[in-house]
């Protein structure tokens, strides 16, 4: 059957639906992600006239809007989800928070219950505008249909600009149905980045000349502008750290890399922080995983912070140099005239750090994640969960572009892994999307296999690191809580995941032990298709480097504590009360 | 360590912002979910349609208050900060105030103590004086304080609103661009928001 061009939809025929297709359209929307309902069926029932969108068919709204993030995270252009009113517009909450935190541009669409029953708990009806009024960066419901190309385009923009988030656009099931009859807009100019004044980036360059121990640190503001920090970093010889989110915003093969900082961040880059006399941050919210006691975060540096978002600027750490710029104007203006630093003892004590904080040999989940990351080719996007993985692979991958990395850092959204990369892989289905996550979250979101097979997407490659626990909880039940391990094991009630991938019809694979690995490795990533690849590994490593809640960077457990030894947390009662201390005292 | 206790300041802010559906409640639920404490707010319309001013007294150490605006000023549907303690401004507060009258002397009393204050009288009953106060918070609370003694039945205060001094107007500024109001008289502006949004909080 031939589908009717939709710019030759005649306009006395458009509907508010189609105007949404129009617009999405129009500002290059080529793919969305969804699931329908009552409430949104308009939509989904314009959509047929629309072949030039693809929408994509999740199993749960949690993965659709994960798949967009994921979208989004990779490419820096706009992900899209749908979801009907109701518990499908609640079951995108998850993925809105998670987007909100990360900064993702996203446009999430729901339908809503006809104007008229709005406010009288009609079937499905929840207010979603309300409920995701702070996790959003805005949200509309579109009362009037003539406005709705203006809103989504206003939408989109709102998303993508500044710093981006998502935004929500509600559309009550009569306005989806009514008669459009306004009109249909261009996609809207991209404002212009704030860049900084002369004034502070003099002021910027003569702190920086000043240094003795400089460090320079990037956050996950600057994925944007990789090139700009790079050489940024390279012209002034500046010691480089990036956080969680700014993994592959500077290459990890420089030398200059030190890894990166905060609970589970490198010896080097916690001591260098601890150590340092300039610390200039890039696009970064000093969250308190990276800070650690904040009192004692870079005790001894003066801070300069650049950043969009004026707001972040001395929100947590006391900042003597406020930089409000994008992150790509402010790293060409302090690349000029730049004077490479020359701090032999800087970079011997640096170097020495670098030797520090090694992860355990024997058969666990830091080796079978060390041997994945080192098949990652530089295209390769690498996803995770959250949890022990999320914190292996991050030690343990190096990137060397931006975007390869799609995490969950602020929210720390189990379950986000697989559809993200599955979203990812979309994108770009010309690399591999490697998803590691654990046996826990990835049940979270596992029904998105059926998305997998649905569309033969054939580049995701999953690894599940099964450990039978909730292995991050149960480390802190190990530290914190004198082993008590309540409610974390999974292990008498996991699935065979080879099944649950075959059930799918994705083929799997299964490492026991170091032997196995390797074999197992090179015949899940070469296997023509996707493929899971369940690495079975003991649950007693914890993940070292760590920095205890409440403690200051400089006061990391290097290396994992002896299991033999009696079990005995290094100072962590005081710990713990230092972090009961400081809640106090935000009180 | 013990320190005297001290009083947490309050400060003075308005903000413009676009007559949209929840933006009232868009502020009030970022002051809370942060944990900002409004002491007051009062809101109603401008002389442009579309925008109303909000005027909100925040207690809170100048870096918390300083924090708070800079996350109002995120939210889209704020035009514009006015933080009033960066320039000179004339505050007032109306205070409705019900005080007990026990009889023909005291009667007499609290009309010599309203008199000056200037408060007047706008209701009046057989046991209770009802009285309009405006000024600013000093006038008022001193108001409220001596008429406690007689007793004080109840009060309604509209919380405070203040203007720039001088011929500086916000609106006139920033919101009627190059002489034309179209920046904001379309609902869904296609102007860019970003960058223009407000200079008098940008410290950088």
């Amino acid at each position: 059957m031939t589908q009717p061009d939709a710019q030759q939809q005649p306009m006395q025929d458009m509907t508010g639906a189609k105007a949404l297709w129009a617009t999405l359209a129009a500002h290059g929307v080529s793919t969305v992600f969804g699931y329908p309902g009552g409430a949104i069926m308009p939509v989904y029932d314009a959509l047929t006239f629309y072949p030039e969108v693809r929408h994509v068919l999740t199993r749960h709204e949690q993965g659709a809007v994960h798949a967009a993030e994921g979208w989004a995270k990779a490419t820096g252009e706009i992900g899209v989800c749908i979801a009907t009113s109701g518990p499908g517009a609640t079951n995108l909450v998850t993925g809105l928070a998670d987007a909100m935190m990360d900064n993702v541009p996203l446009l999430a669409i729901t339908g809503n219950v006809a104007r008229h029953l709005m406010g009288t708990d009609a079937f499905q009806e929840a207010d979603i505008t309300g409920i995701t009024l702070p996790i959003t960066k805005h949200n509309y419901v579109v009362t009037d249909p003539d406005e709705l190309p203006m809103i989504v385009a206003e939408a989109i923009r709102i998303a993508r600009s500044g710093r981006p988030g998502p935004v929500l656009v509600d559309i009550p099931k009569d306005v989806q149905l009514a008669a459009f009859g306004g009109e249909l807009v261009r996609p809207q100019a991209h404002p212009e980045t704030p860049a900084p004044r002369p004034e502070v980036i003099r002021a910027a360059r003569e702190l920086l000349l000043g240094a003795k121990k400089p460090v320079l640190m990037v956050g996950g503001g600057a994925q944007g502008a990789a090139r700009e920090i790079t050489e940024f970093a390279r012209a002034w010889q500046l010691p480089t750290i990036t956080t969680l989110m700014g993994l592959g915003a500077f290459p990890a093969s420089d030398p200059l890399w030190l890894g990166m900082p905060g609970m589970h961040g490198s010896v080097a880059a916690n001591h260098a922080i601890s150590q340092a006399d300039v610390l200039i941050g890039f696009g970064l919210r000093f969250d308190d995983r990276v800070t650690g006691r904040v009192k004692d975060f870079a005790p001894q540096a003066q801070v300069i912070h650049v950043d969009l978002d004026a707001a972040e600027i001395g929100k947590i750490v006391r900042t003597h140099l406020p930089v409000r710029s994008d992150a790509a104007h402010a790293a060409r203006a302090l690349t000029e005239d730049a004077v490479p630093f020359d701090l032999p003892e800087w970079r011997a004590q640096l170097a020495e750090w670098r030797t520090r904080g090694e992860h355990p040999t024997t058969w666990g989940a830091a080796q079978a994640v060390r041997q994945v990351v080192a098949r990652l080719r530089p295209d390769d996007i690498l996803t995770t969960d959250v949890g022990q993985h999320q914190m292996l692979a991050a030690q343990l991958a190096r990137f060397e572009k931006p975007r390869r990395w799609l995490t969950s850092g602020g929210l720390g959204t189990m379950g986000f892994g697989f559809p993200a990369g599955l979203g990812a892989a979309m994108a770009e289905p010309g690399v591999r999307s490697i998803v590691i996550a654990g046996d826990g979250g990835f049940q979270m979101t596992a029904q998105e296999l059926a998305t997998l097979t649905k569309y033969d997407i054939r580049n995701v490659k999953i690894c599940i690191i099964n450990n039978s626990y909730l292995g991050m909880v149960r480390q802190w039940q190990e530290l914190f809580h004198e082993k008590r391990y309540s409610e974390v094991y999974l292990g008498d009630s996991n699935p065979d995941f080879l099944k649950l991938a075959d059930a799918y019809n994705i083929k799997g694979w299964r490492a026991e032990n170091s032997g196995d690995l390797e074999s197992a490795i090179d015949a899940w990533l070469s296997h023509d298709g996707s493929g899971l690849l369940e690495v079975v590994v003991p649950n007693e490593h914890g993940v070292f480097p760590m920095v205890p809640a409440g403690a200051a960077l400089y006061e990391m457990i290097e290396t994992e504590p002896l299991k033999t030894a009696p079990h005995k947390a290094p100072d962590l009662g005081e710990k713990m009360n230092v972090v009961a201390e400081e809640q106090e005292a935000r009180q | 360590m013990t320190s005297p206790v001290q009083p947490v300041p309050d400060h003075l802010v308005s903000a413009l912002v676009r007559d949209e559906p929840r933006v009232l409640t868009r502020i009030t639920s970022l002051f809370g979910r942060r944990g900002y404490n409004i002491k007051s707010l009062s809101v109603g319309t401008t002389e442009m349609p579309g925008v109303s001013r909000m005027t909100f007294v925040v207690s809170g150490e100048r870096g918390v208050v300083e924090q708070a605006m800079k996350q109002l000023d995120k939210l889209h549907d704020v035009v514009k900060i006015i933080d009033h303690s960066l320039e000179k401004y004339v505050d007032r507060e109306l205070v409705l105030v019900k005080v007990r009258v026990e009889n023909s002397e005291r009667r007499i009393e609290i009309r010599q103590m309203a008199e000056d204050f200037r408060a007047r009288i706008v209701d009046v009953g057989r046991h209770a004086l009802t009285f309009e106060v405006t000024g600013d918070e000093g006038k008022i609370t001193a108001f409220i304080e001596q008429m406690r003694p007689f007793g004080i039945l109840e009060t309604m205060r509209t919380g405070r609103i203040a203007l720039t001094r001088g011929s500086n107007a916000d609106i006139a500024s920033h919101i009627y661009h190059d002489g034309q109001t179209e920046t904001l008289e379309p609902v869904y502006s296609s102007a860019p928001r970003e960058g223009k949004a407000r200079e008098v909080n940008n410290l950088f």
